[in-house]
């Protein structure tokens, strides 16, 4: 029905109302009770087309549907008859959606309305049909030692800025990365400094520091997620990486040859495996009766070496702890001179058996020694 | 790929949001749906298959290869479907003696298949066997549930949860109230299950809320409930399992009055009035020169000019 028509409508009944209803008389009588009667008449005539409007949208059901607003959804519980041909049926289908959807459109209608861009907009509540993820829920990482440590001192994160001011371009550049500030793999020209080799290559040495810092970063990223992941994770080489030396493939050869119930004892060896060396037993025990001579002698010496009251020197042994005490000294005052990049190759060398950290720490020894100090050895006097 | 996740980094900014995307979160994702054959299909299963991708678009795959397999057998291969388009709703259309137009609609949950449902076309009206104006693609349509199964049956209300997922499109805070163009009417009755998809017009009633009208455009399918596979209880209650995180952090000291102004609340430390850094009024600052009254008036101040 369209609303002029239905206005002309009740225009229309008004002025009936006004002119058959109540009928002739006096004047103001006529009025005043005209007046009376077509008030009350109009409010009940207006009332029963408000129904009549409602009507429309109006659905009546025996049970009530369930609506989840949110995900535009409803559930109609009342049991459903479909009985007829396939036309029939269409229909009965087709009022039944009709009735729900229009049930459904005045609780959408209900929800308050915003006007956004010259466009009513209704807000949609949660959606209440629980419905599954699609994925698990993400884990929460544990803190990295960093995180940890930080987090123990009070250190925060600092803010930093996006772009740093380059002085030699005289423009802002960014922190890192692409054409950064402070780039020194582009400096031409590296001053020796004054303790360094002159005969060093200074451009090679900083792009093996800058691919030192590169793995040991990678190795304590790595090192994290090991120890986030709380499953054990191999140990060093035995793990199958891409490039492994030939003294890391042994050992994962022996340890693997050795990782059964008896300890490898009963594994036959692979066609060109070579025996394996250092193994077996650490010390030699003579046998309990045997050499009556040999074991005679032995103990006749023993006893003369606890008689003497002489400590007994070992030449050899006593020149290389001394070497080795004197090699060690240098390093220390070496590294107290130059704190910064000695101090981390120091470090490094001490913490020992890691990767690539021990191989140039091996290598480092290994060339000191090979250099040799010139120092003749020292005996040291023992205590008389 | 599971445990690269953190040891091989991504090279690039975008293989880096590309792996975010996918990667699980609080809020997820809309689902993704993908559509695919299977060894043999029927006219009937092909053409059903593409109304459903049209219904669907764009968050759909549609797969235009033949996929020898069986979903209710095997799901390897559907898993390994579903981790390389990251799907997690799944239609498998195929079409043999036994099991005559078949659709199978799922959802997997991490990858793994969490419900499916066979169902049997019995009758099928493709989308261009109608012929009238169709709603834009992408609309969000409203989807109604009749008949007491869907509520009473554990497998219909199982099957209820699982077309609601499928078909409800992407999850918005608010909806524009003459957009609300396209209905999905599903019916349990008489052991079938009718779907009828309508447009809905909106007339004019004499209060604010329309009348509807519907036209029928759209699929309409009679299905038949073949085959299912429920997810046990324990995997349906860990797919449900909601993050602490969502929940809406209540904004303390905020309030609202009946006008609608925004109040807020500040604590301050206690403040020495004393020594507090006011606004500096020159004007009101002592001057050097300024005239000390306790010498008796000697030095008097400025003498007011009077005319005599």
């Amino acid at each position: 029905m369209k609303k002029r028509s239905r206005n002309n409508s009740v225009r229309k009944l008004v002025t009936q109302l006004m002119t058959s209803n109540c009928g002739a008389g006096a004047v103001t009588r006529a009025e005043s009770s005209m007046a009376a009667c077509s008030v009350e008449d109009v409010l009940a005539k207006a009332e029963r087309d408000e129904a009549e409007r409602l009507k429309s949208i109006s659905v009546v059901k025996e049970l009530e549907l369930e609506f989840d607003v949110g995900n535009l959804l409803a559930l109609d519980k009342n049991p459903v008859e479909l009985r007829g041909r396939s036309q029939d049926r269409e229909e009965l289908l087709r009022a039944l959606a009709r009735d729900n959807v229009q049930l459904l459109v005045n609780e959408i209608w209900k929800l308050p309305a915003e006007r956004t861009d010259d466009v009513l907009v209704v807000k949609l509540p949660e959606a209440s049909t629980k419905l599954p993820r699609e994925k698990p829920l993400p884990k929460v990482r544990p803190p990295t030692k960093w995180e940890q440590f930080a987090k123990l001192k009070g250190i925060q994160k600092k803010k930093k800025t996006n772009l740093v001011w380059d002085e030699v371009h005289k423009e802002w550049r960014r922190r890192w990365g692409y054409k950064r500030a402070k780039d020194d793999t582009k400096e031409w020209l590296i001053e020796v400094p004054e303790t360094a080799d002159p005969s060093e290559d200074q451009f090679a040495k900083r792009n093996k520091a800058k691919k030192e810092r590169v793995a040991k970063n990678e190795f304590n990223r790595l090192r994290n997620i090991a120890r986030a992941s709380k499953t054990p994770v191999a140990g060093l080489g035995l793990a199958p990486r891409a490039q492994q030396s030939k003294s890391e493939l042994a050992q994962a050869v022996s340890v693997a040859r050795t990782s059964t119930a008896s300890v490898g004892k009963f594994q036959d060896r692979l066609p060109k495996e070579k025996a394996p060396r250092n193994t077996g037993k650490k010390r030699k025990f003579q046998p309990l009766l045997g050499d009556f001579g040999n074991e005679k002698q032995k103990q006749l010496e023993m006893l003369k070496v606890m008689e003497t009251k002489k400590p007994r020197l070992d030449v050899t042994k006593a020149v290389n702890k001394q070497l080795r005490e004197d090699e060690e000294e240098e390093g220390r005052t070496r590294r107290k001179k130059g704190s910064g990049k000695k101090g981390d190759r120091g470090k490094r060398g001490a913490a020992g058996g890691k990767g690539k950290g021990a191989k140039g720490s091996k290598g480092g020894k290994g060339a000191r020694s090979t250099k040799g100090k010139g120092r003749g050895p020292h005996m040291k006097q023992g205590k008389r | 790929m599971a445990h690269l996740d953190g040891v091989v980094k991504p090279k690039t900014k975008r293989s880096k949001r590309f792996l975010d995307h996918r990667a699980p979160k609080l809020l997820e994702n809309s689902k993704n749906a993908m559509i695919m054959k299977g060894g043999n299909t029927s006219e009937t299963v092909t053409q059903a298959l593409k109304d459903i991708y049209s219904l669907k678009k764009p968050n759909v795959v549609l797969y235009k290869k033949k996929n020898i397999m069986r979903p209710f057998e095997d799901s390897t291969s559907l898993e390994f479907f579903s981790k390389k388009t990251d799907c997690s709703l799944f239609l498998f259309g195929s079409h043999n003696k036994k099991r005559p137009n078949n659709l199978v609609f799922g959802r997997m949950f991490d990858f793994h298949v969490l419900d499916m449902f066979e169902m049997g076309i019995e009758k099928f009206t493709a989308l261009k066997n109608i012929k009238n104006e169709k709603c834009a693609e992408g609309t969000k349509p409203m989807l109604i549930f009749a008949g007491e199964l869907f509520d009473v049956d554990n497998e219909y209300s199982r099957l209820r949860n699982v077309l609601t997922d499928f078909f409800r499109g992407p999850v918005v805070p608010a909806v524009r109230l003459a957009g609300l163009e396209h209905i999905l009417h599903f019916t349990a009755a008489d052991g079938k299950i009718f779907m009828r998809s309508y447009r809905v017009l909106l007339k004019k009633s004499g209060c604010r809320t329309p009348r509807i009208e519907l036209e029928e455009i759209g699929p309409s399918f009679d299905f038949v409930l073949r085959r299912t596979h429920l997810a046990s209880d324990d995997l349906y209650k860990t797919a449900h399992k909601q993050p602490k995180g969502l929940k809406p952090k209540k904004k303390k000291n905020i309030s609202h009055d009946t006008f609608g102004t925004k109040f807020g609340r500040l604590h301050m430390q206690k403040q020495n009035l004393d020594k507090l850094q006011t606004r500096k009024m020159k004007g009101l600052r002592k001057r050097r020169g300024a005239v000390v009254v306790e010498n008796g008036g000697t030095t008097s101040p400025k003498k007011i000019k009077t005319q005599e």
